[in-house]
């Protein structure tokens, strides 16, 4: 079970930048730790902090209204690939932890893309043009809002449509856990499954001699 | 009945249903399990009381946040690590592994080293099958002709409890290999050049399948690595058509089907070939007679050039997205516009990992380093894939080769491929590298990664700077 996400409103966080990896969103040394938990000090780490620890000044999320601390920020507006590298789920749960639900690309890396919707985050894809003029309304410190429902986002006094498949729009706003639901609606079927490839290909059932 | 494509028929193999917005449950056939990505999902078990539905399609290994050197005189690393976080986190997957009667590859056995090495080491990576780890270079395995790709550790908990995914079916994109190549342009080179040309995200939302008379000719190492390197496209899978060189590489390995299921299984495997005529969304032709040794001088692997082309100039480029990215990388890499990477100097040179980290990899490199000797400044590290490998290695002699050229052998992990264990770069060292990512940060904090082949990080690490393996004579 993920918090629901219906609505948003706040400010957006501006990463005018592509190929955000996500080694640059978590680094790889901080996966020793096995918590999901309490990770958002983590994000972006060697980009916030510099070598000694200290706040690296004028980054984007060292500065109000886009810190952590202000709780003001839930989008992060980024250019292309955002997301893209090693599949470690540390980068989504770190991204949470900083409070944001909601982040806007020209494209996503596509495992990262899939953890998003696991932990009540959307990604949205938008074109190059819109994402540019996004960029700018978040550095002006203007307010995103978002309705999921009916799949709006809007930004001053322009309003943007983008797409989500509907089974993932349910699971987003009803805060759904994917394998329970899975377990429950389709068991028969997996079973049904097994039983059928048993037959075709019994060597991937056979027990080790 | 219309041509499928491999990937296709694949897919169709493993529908378990059919769900609204054109998505499809697939059952997944086996899972590898390292330590890094997969405690959360034990933990989500654990906290739902689910049952693992079938523990022996899974297969848990140690790999990445592994030292590759024991204190010890046998080599035996358990009960040996200094770093507290990853002895708990190996000492997690242990208990993890044994509540949920999990197979294992312990630490100190025959059969430890990357998932991506040990799994089609061990037989346990089929044709045919869907294999899916917590780790993006799953992709590696689809040289076998199997549906393989990289997941999360929620959709790891998701297999572990129902042996099946909701996913969306990816576009498809051939790419034939034609042509003749220079004996020193290797699978690595010719990933790296397609990673180039089509860009870090250049084959998001396909299954990408390799074609044409130069991947028959390949190895099934070599298969792997252009697999494995489709990530860095933005691929989550790579794929070849099995052959009798994918059969050969697998009769007789300990968890392929023997007696009248290798039979039956081989008889499968022959019609996993896409079929004539099969339309792909893209398709792109590659003459790898064009392609010179390759080395990344950014920090991503589409930024990579022929060992002889000039870096790019920002101040040529029109303002916008690549403009931005090369000045970046060339400032975060201390690199300047117009250079070549010939004779910019190293600091360390890594032949390893789940790209180059086989037993043709460690030859092709042994055979650079073969009476030479690493250059003063340099640290050179050879880190085999695998128990498995490093024990062939031995037996060829390759551990001597290394040794007595200045290399140190190591044990097998993901090693400097990626900075959680001991092996990592400091701000500003420079690496010549055979691993897969030349990310900001990846090798260390402020560490500058260049990817090439193992010949290359050999050459690099004999002359002290990155330099032309065709150019070192014999």
């Amino acid at each position: 079970m993920t918090q629901p996400l219906t609505t948003l409103s706040g400010h957006a966080i501006a990463m005018p930048e592509e190929n955000i990896d996500t080694d640059i969103i978590f680094p790889a040394r901080f996966l020793l730790i096995t918590a999901k938990a309490g990770l958002g000090q983590y994000a972006f780490h060697d980009r916030r902090f510099d070598g000694s620890g200290a706040p690296v000044e004028g980054y984007v999320l060292n500065r109000a209204p886009f810190r952590p601390e202000d709780e003001a920020a839930p989008f992060i507006v980024a250019g292309a690939n955002f997301g893209s590298g090693s599949s470690r789920e540390q980068a989504v749960w770190a991204i949470a932890g900083l409070g944001v639900r909601c982040i806007i690309a020209t494209g996503f890396g596509e495992i990262f893309h899939a953890n998003c919707q696991r932990n009540g985050i959307l990604p949205i894809v938008l074109p190059a043009d819109v994402v540019a003029g996004l960029m700018e309304a978040a550095e002006g410190e203007q307010r995103f809002a978002l309705d999921l429902e009916a799949q709006r986002l809007t930004v001053g006094n322009q309003t943007f449509a983008f797409d989500i498949a509907e089974e993932r729009k349910l699971s987003l706003m009803n805060g759904w856990d994917e394998t329970g639901l899975l377990l429950h609606q389709y068991a028969d079927a997996i079973t049904a499954f097994e039983t059928s490839q048993q037959a075709t290909c019994p060597w991937l059932y056979a027990k080790e001699d | 009945m219309t041509a499928q494509t491999l990937y296709q028929k694949l897919w169709n193999a493993h529908v378990v249903a059919e769900l609204p917005g054109g998505e499809a449950l697939l059952y997944i056939d086996r899972h590898i399990v390292h330590e890094v990505s997969s405690p959360q999902a034990f933990v989500s078990m654990r906290e739902s009381g689910r049952k693992l539905r079938r523990p022996e399609t899974h297969l848990g290994v140690a790999d990445h946040a592994v030292p590759t050197r024991s204190p010890r005189a046998d080599g035996v690393r358990h009960g040996t690590i200094e770093d507290a976080q990853a002895a708990a986190q190996i000492a997690e997957l242990e208990t993890n592994v044994r509540d949920f009667a999990v197979p294992y590859a312990e630490l100190d056995g025959p059969e430890q080293g990357i998932v991506h090495v040990i799994g089609p080491e061990s037989g346990f990576t089929l044709p045919g099958t869907t294999i899916v780890c917590g780790d993006s270079h799953t992709t590696t395995h689809g040289a076998f002709g199997a549906l393989a790709f990289g997941i999360g550790a929620s959709e790891q908990g998701t297999v572990m409890a129902a042996q099946a995914l909701r996913q969306k079916p990816a576009k498809t994109m051939r790419i034939a290999l034609e042509g003749q190549r220079h004996p020193l342009v290797f699978a690595k080179d010719i990933a790296l050049a397609i990673i180039a040309r089509i860009g870090a995200d250049g084959a998001a939302g396909h299954a990408v399948e390799f074609t044409g008379e130069v991947i028959r000719a390949m190895s099934m190492a070599e298969r792997m690595t252009l697999c494995n390197m489709m990530i860095e496209a933005g691929s989550r899978v790579g794929l070849v058509a099995p052959d009798d060189v994918t059969f050969a590489y697998l009769k007789g390995r300990r968890l392929a089907p023997k007696g009248e299921n290798w039979t039956k299984a081989v008889a499968y495997w022959q019609t996993l070939a896409s079929d004539a005529g099969a339309a792909y969304d893209r398709e792109l032709v590659i003459d790898v007679a064009s392609i010179a040794p390759q080395v990344s001088w950014g920090t991503t692997p589409d930024q990579t050039l022929p060992i002889d082309a000039p870096l790019p100039d920002p101040a040529a480029l029109p303002d916008g997205p690549a403009k931005r990215q090369a000045e970046k990388a060339l400032a975060y890499m201390g690199l300047a516009a117009g250079q070549t990477m010939a004779y910019v100097p190293i600091t360390h040179a890594f032949i390893g990992s789940c790209t180059n980290g086989r037993i043709e990899d460690l030859r092709a490199a042994a055979g650079v380093a073969y009476g030479r000797k690493v250059a003063a400044g340099v640290k050179a590290i050879v880190v085999p894939g695998s128990a498995a490998t490093r024990a062939a290695a031995e037996a060829e002699g390759l551990d001597k080769i290394f040794r007595e050229a200045g290399f140190e052998w190591r044990l097998a992990g993901c090693s400097m491929c990626v900075a959680m264990n001991d092996d990592r770069l400091a701000a500003g060292e420079r690496c010549a590298s055979t691993s897969n990512r030349n990310f900001e940060g990846r090798q260390g904090p402020g560490g500058r990664t260049h990817l090439m082949s193992p010949a290359m990080a050999a050459t690099a690490a004999i002359c002290g700077h990155i330099a032309d393996v065709r150019s070192l004579g014999a």
